[in-house]
């Protein structure tokens, strides 16, 4: 199967202080990859690094040609979407506004209209608010406008960086069907980072657990799921 | 009542300089979230090269379109060269350098056009309605500045690069991820306050005389309009201004205290007392933001 994302040897850190210690790993096309980690492994940091967010060395391949590393515009124009911790919301604008800044990498036109009122048919309480200010909408809501403002680029690759932080179960559970839906039905694959490895191993298709910085086991989520050490520490049974 | 009248009318007429100026201020504010005290020093400079193309003879009506241009390319320089390397200053740091831009401004124009003040003629011409009570120039400059506003609120409402605007001044990191190139849009911002500053000197000049000093206490006065009325919004800028002009008027003519002289505190004193009471301004808008 042809790779969507090949990353090899990643270095990244803040100034002089490095975080990733030459990770690898890949996303598949069409594939679901998760990072798991604890707090201060370096998931956050990985996706930044694609994203040209921070500066990095090494090797990323995606769709088998070398992503540029920066500046962050360029890799976004590239059909690669993050939805960054703690949502990115642009407060200030309208729930419809951010859908609309979610597009602004593609031509203007009646399509983008189009593809809002299919996003506002996938999530019905984005619809109710299309209006409001998008600072006003509940934890929950805002994760769904991060999503749905990704959608809006019409990405390959879907970077997450935890979409479950800070919600209700109920809500992760939703959000989850949605990006299961986006997988299956838009064919975009998604690379997510997540500390509740619970829920996240039964959607991905490959796993890879981060220590460090370093990437200290690799597998198959099913494979993942059933290992004991990963089970004990980051699955709690 | 007839005084009562007379002052309205003035009031309003100056307020038209102030609202000029604040919606200056306001643009600045959205593009890079500081306030700007080289603004009005910039919008002084524009007026100079205005003055200076009239003086080659220059027709008016090129001489604005012309001086708005050379602005807006003045005030994306200004970013490119001087701001961009503070971008990730500090406040403190902006406010220093604005300052810095500040004394440049005003003594490059002194050292150019001597601190003599000189006359610029209205582009709306001599005379006056109402009797006498308003000029030609201030109802031109009235009408320019909502002008301006109903322009740019057609801008950031329904145009594709003012919605990144918002953006980019709201979410620099967000506006990023979405594809937006932030630090394009921020030089925008420069241009267009630049711009509108040019179109505001323009407008201010004929009542107050061109010289490189003309904009201080003005610039205070399009602060006060500007943080009355609430530096998120260009209406509220404008009323703001408006406000601000019927208030000097009337206190400066009702209040015997007052009276011509104790006029600019004025403007202090409305600042702090909406900063105290209403840190939005009248017509702000609270960023609600839910965690």
């Amino acid at each position: 199967m042809t790779q969507l994302l090949e990353v090899s040897g990643l270095n990244a850190g803040y100034g002089d202080f490095r975080v990733l210690h030459g990770i690898d790993f890949v996303v598949e096309a069409g594939g679901i990859t998760t990072l798991l980690g604890a707090n201060g492994a370096g998931k956050t940091t990985t996706l930044r690094a694609i994203s040209g967010m921070i500066k990095r060395t090494g090797t990323v391949l995606y769709d088998g040609n070398p992503l540029p590393a920066g500046p962050t515009e360029a890799i976004t124009a590239l059909s690669i979407a993050h939805v960054p911790e703690g949502r990115g919301t642009f407060t200030g604008l309208t729930t419809e506004e951010n859908l609309q800044c979610g597009a602004m990498t593609r031509p203007a036109g009646k399509e983008i209209n189009d593809d809002i009122e299919r996003i506002f048919a996938w999530f019905p309480r984005l619809k109710e608010r299309r209006s409001q200010q998008a600072g006003t909408l509940s934890g929950g809501e805002q994760q769904m406008l991060a999503v749905a403002r990704a959608l809006m680029l019409k990405p390959k690759l879907m970077l997450l960086d935890e979409p479950s932080f800070g919600l209700a179960p109920m809500i992760v559970a939703e959000l989850y069907e949605k990006l299961a839906m986006i997988n299956r039905d838009e064919g975009v694959g998604l690379l997510i980072v997540e500390q509740n490895a619970g829920l996240v191993l039964e959607l991905a298709d490959r796993a890879y657990l981060l220590e460090t910085g370093d990437i200290v086991k690799a597998g198959t989520a099913a494979e993942m799921r059933d290992d004991e050490a990963i089970r004990t520490a980051y699955l709690g049974y | 009542m007839e005084l009562l009248i007379q002052q309205a009318i003035t009031g309003i007429a100056t307020g038209g300089i102030y609202a000029c100026m604040a919606l200056a201020v306001v643009m600045i504010f959205q593009a890079i979230h500081h306030l700007n005290f080289a603004q009005g020093e910039m919008a002084m400079f524009s007026t100079f090269i205005a003055w200076q193309l009239l003086q080659w003879g220059v027709p008016y009506w090129v001489v604005i379109p012309a001086t708005i241009v050379i602005a807006f390319f003045g005030g994306v320089v200004i970013e490119r060269v001087v701001m961009r390397p503070f971008s990730k200053a500090p406040v403190l740091s902006h406010i220093v350098v604005f300052i810095g831009l500040f004394a440049i401004i005003n003594s490059t124009a002194g050292f150019i056009w001597e601190f003599t003040i000189k006359p610029l003629a209205s582009p709306f011409g001599e005379g006056s309605q109402l009797g006498g009570l308003i000029s030609n120039h201030q109802i031109g400059m009235i009408l320019v500045t909502l002008l301006v506003l109903v322009f740019l609120f057609v801008f950031f409402r329904y145009t594709r690069v003012g919605l990144k605007m918002r953006a980019a001044a709201e979410n620099p990191e967000s506006a990023r991820l979405v594809g937006i190139p932030v630090s394009r849009m921020v030089s925008l911002g420069w241009g267009m306050a630049a711009a509108i500053g040019a179109i505001a000197g323009i407008l201010i000049a004929p009542i107050v005389f061109l010289e490189p000093n003309m904009m201080l206490s003005i610039l205070l006065y399009g602060f006060a309009g500007a943080v009355l009325g609430g530096l998120t919004s260009p209406p509220g800028a404008v009323i703001g201004g408006f406000a601000v002009g019927l208030i000097e008027t009337m206190a400066g003519t009702y209040i015997p205290v007052i009276g011509g002289e104790l006029k600019l505190p004025i403007a202090l004193v409305l600042i702090v007392g909406v900063l105290t009471f209403k840190p939005t301004g009248l017509f702000g808008r609270t960023i609600v933001q839910r965690v």
